[in-house]
């Protein structure tokens, strides 16, 4: 094992950590703003791929697909959001827990119905599915570096929306001090709808790029639910940057993890997230 | 009319195919009771939705064309089809055979692919005592801790393809390999018989690797695999995962440098959707649709111009389902409550195969040539016997 070995394997962990980002950046957004706990969240990624994957299968074209499925996954957001989440905001994160539990259920049924419960497959296109040569055994997929730009694009642009502009400004506000923004006259309620659709937009996202990888089947929104959750707790809820580094501490854990601790690679992460609370309690970048 | 399965005590008074002949020409239909006279009743219990629904419907066409072929009678009776779609969902598994029996008052079951499901299938066999064909299901259970008289498998044991890959890449010089499969029964009993006959021959397992079912990202795998450089590449996948796998494997730039074995189900149905990357690949099965024997030519042929598809594994299996129960039946007249000679006259039969001659072990399951396969210019094609008549050991089994 030498050095290229770890430096192949850190890409591994970083291009999933990219694809973790966009999943826990709108569920730190959506929690820290509007203090909703949305446990369907991860369907959001399920519901990205399954259209993805039919999209592309009816367009022959993944970015097609990705772009025909990113508006509609916006939609089915605010679609949530004006008609049910909207209803618990007041409320204690005990009813936000069962109603997005409930849509969690009422996703996967609607998949079931629409999509069927098969693992299914998408295609990379062509032009993204060669390898670039690293040794003399190894290249590394040019489609996962893709997802690495991609990602990194995305959050290059979700951080320069939440610093620079001022629906990025009254979104800080919101997370520091709702009543205040309210009392200024800002349309708190737009500003939620927006906050919810963009999260969801983003873990749709995330799924429909992770189709080709990862194939596509039922489980998946659970499973990448609960990663995110641990990188949100590890990077402080509500903060994106503690999202970003939450999300490449944990991608580089799962991927390590895989390799060096085969029997025990499913508890890393968590082993990482009991040594980063037992520090900071309130995570990485959390307000204490 | 000639049958191409006969018992094997016939076939020692009888020679060559006077013995079929001569089966026809005993045959008295005025001996029977009204039972025996009456339809028999078969029940497929089959994946006919899902993922599975292309391997179900293989088997079951390929039943009917046998069927056809033999004259459509079973022993002289003629053949009702009692078909249920088993969803290849275990949970249903046993309702369903129960169901089959009790209600719907089957003579015969006959399933299935998904392992879960047969498993469920072989207790209700054994509690009712009703006759069951396996055509796909490779649990080593089916034939080992739950075999019985009244249990057949025309496939394949999961423990066998692996089994026979293993002297075969010796044979071929690769010392040491990585192994990498799901970490589910199925991935551990083909890796299983893998590991035992290639370490007896004397190659050494480096790493053995094992996925959640049904997880397909495998990149951090591939990197470790570039990275500890085996001879040899061994692996279980099947599907789509399958097709995810061969593709990374090229993508990730091993194809060609670490060369990739298999048991057959990594290749087989998938070549189309893989195209060039699955080139190279060798792995071992019991049958491969080139396979170069008069059976096999008709059989293709055959299953071509009644389907409009491309036979397979699975439709051969589905075949020597009907072929064996038309040996059984033909020994007892139709009589399916004869029990023990139905039952001894199965276990005695020479299966003449798509795939070649094969026998019956005594926990019922396959005694079959392993073939080595190589996938060139997209196919699979034979190169020849890894493994010659490869029985499954059908640890637990009482009846061995």
């Amino acid at each position: 094992m030498d050095t290229s070995y770890y430096l192949i394997q850190a890409l591994n962990g970083i291009q999933y950590g990219f694809l973790l980002f966009l999943v826990a950046s709108g569920l730190t957004l959506i929690f820290g703003i509007m203090g909703i706990i949305n446990l369907a969240h991860g369907s959001f990624f399920m519901i990205g791929a399954y259209l993805c994957w039919w999209l592309t299968s009816l367009t022959g074209n993944l970015f097609l697909g990705i772009l025909a499925g990113v508006p509609l996954a916006v939609v089915l957001g605010l679609l949530i959001e004006r008609f049910g989440i909207v209803h618990l905001y007041k409320r204690d994160h005990l009813y936000q827990v069962l109603f997005t539990y409930g849509l969690i259920l009422i996703f996967g049924e609607m998949r079931s119905i629409l999509w069927g419960n098969e693992v299914q497959s998408v295609q990379i296109p062509e032009i993204l599915s060669t390898a670039i040569p690293l040794t003399e055994v190894q290249s590394y997929p040019v489609y996962r570096l893709f997802i690495s730009l991609v990602c990194m694009a995305l959050a290059a642009m979700l951080y320069l929306v939440v610093q620079r502009t001022r629906l990025g400004m009254t979104i800080r506000a919101g997370a520091s001090n709702r009543e205040m923004v309210q009392a200024l006259g800002l349309d708190i309620a737009k500003l939620f709808a927006i906050v919810f659709a963009l999260g969801a937009a983003l873990a749709a996202f995330a799924g429909m790029v992770a189709a080709p990888v990862q194939s596509v089947f039922p489980g998946m929104g659970d499973e990448i639910l609960i990663v995110s959750l641990v990188v949100v707790v590890v990077g402080g809820v509500g903060s994106i940057k503690g999202a970003f580094l939450g999300a490449m501490l944990i991608g580089l854990a799962d991927t390590f993890g895989a390799v060096f601790l085969p029997h025990g690679a499913g508890t890393v992460i968590y082993t990482v997230m009991a040594i980063v609370l037992l520090w900071r309690p309130q995570g990485l970048f959390g307000r204490a | 009319m000639t049958f191409l399965t006969t018992p094997v005590s016939r076939r020692r008074l009888l020679a060559g195919t006077a013995a079929g002949a001569a089966a026809v020409s005993t045959f008295t239909p005025t001996r029977f009771a009204i039972g025996q006279t009456a339809k028999l009743k078969i029940g497929l219990m089959l994946p006919y939705s899902g993922t599975y629904a292309s391997l179900g419907n293989n088997i079951t066409d390929a039943f009917k064309l046998r069927l056809a072929e033999v004259g459509g009678k079973l022993g002289g009776r003629e053949v009702e089809f009692v078909q249920l779609d088993d969803e290849s969902a275990p949970p249903k598994g046993k309702d369903n055979a129960a169901r089959l029996v009790t209600k719907d008052k089957v003579d015969v079951l006959v399933g299935t692919v998904h392992s879960g499901v047969a498993m469920g299938m072989a207790a209700v066999a054994r509690e009712e005592n009703v006759l069951l064909v396996v055509p796909n299901a490779g649990a080593g259970d089916i034939t080992g801790k739950m075999c019985a008289p009244n249990i057949f498998r025309t496939s394949f044991s999961n423990w066998q393809p692996g089994y026979a890959c293993g002297p075969a890449m010796m044979k071929d010089g690769k010392k040491n390999v990585v192994t990498m499969t799901w970490n589910y029964p199925a991935g551990h009993e083909q890796i299983g018989g893998f590991k035992e006959s290639y370490t007896a021959a004397g190659g050494k397992v480096v790493k053995e690797i094992l996925l959640d079912f049904p997880k397909v990202e495998f990149q951090a795998y591939l990197t470790e695999i570039a990275a500890l450089k085996p001879d040899a590449v061994f692996v279980f996948f099947s599907g789509d995962g399958a097709v995810k796998f061969i593709k990374d494997y090229a993508g990730a730039g091993l194809k060609g440098k670490i060369p990739l074995y298999a048991t057959g189900f990594l290749t087989d149905g998938v070549l189309q959707a893989v195209g060039n990357d699955a080139e190279g690949i060798r792995n071992t099965l019991h049958y491969a649709d080139s396979l170069d024997n008069p059976v096999n030519k008709k059989f293709v042929a055959a299953f071509k111009a009644m389907t409009k598809r491309d036979a397979d594994v699975f439709a051969v299996q589905g075949y020597d389902t009907c072929s064996l129960l038309a040996t059984g039946l033909e020994a007892v007249k139709g009589d399916i409550k004869a029990g023990a000679t139905l039952y001894s006259t199965m276990r005695n039969t020479i299966v003449d195969s798509p795939r070649g001659k094969f026998t019956f072990s005594a926990s019922h399951n396959p005694v079959q040539d392993f073939y080595m396969r190589e996938v060139r210019g997209g196919r699979d094609v034979v190169l020849g016997v890894a493994v010659k008549a490869l029985a499954d050991p059908a640890k637990g089994c009482t009846m061995v």
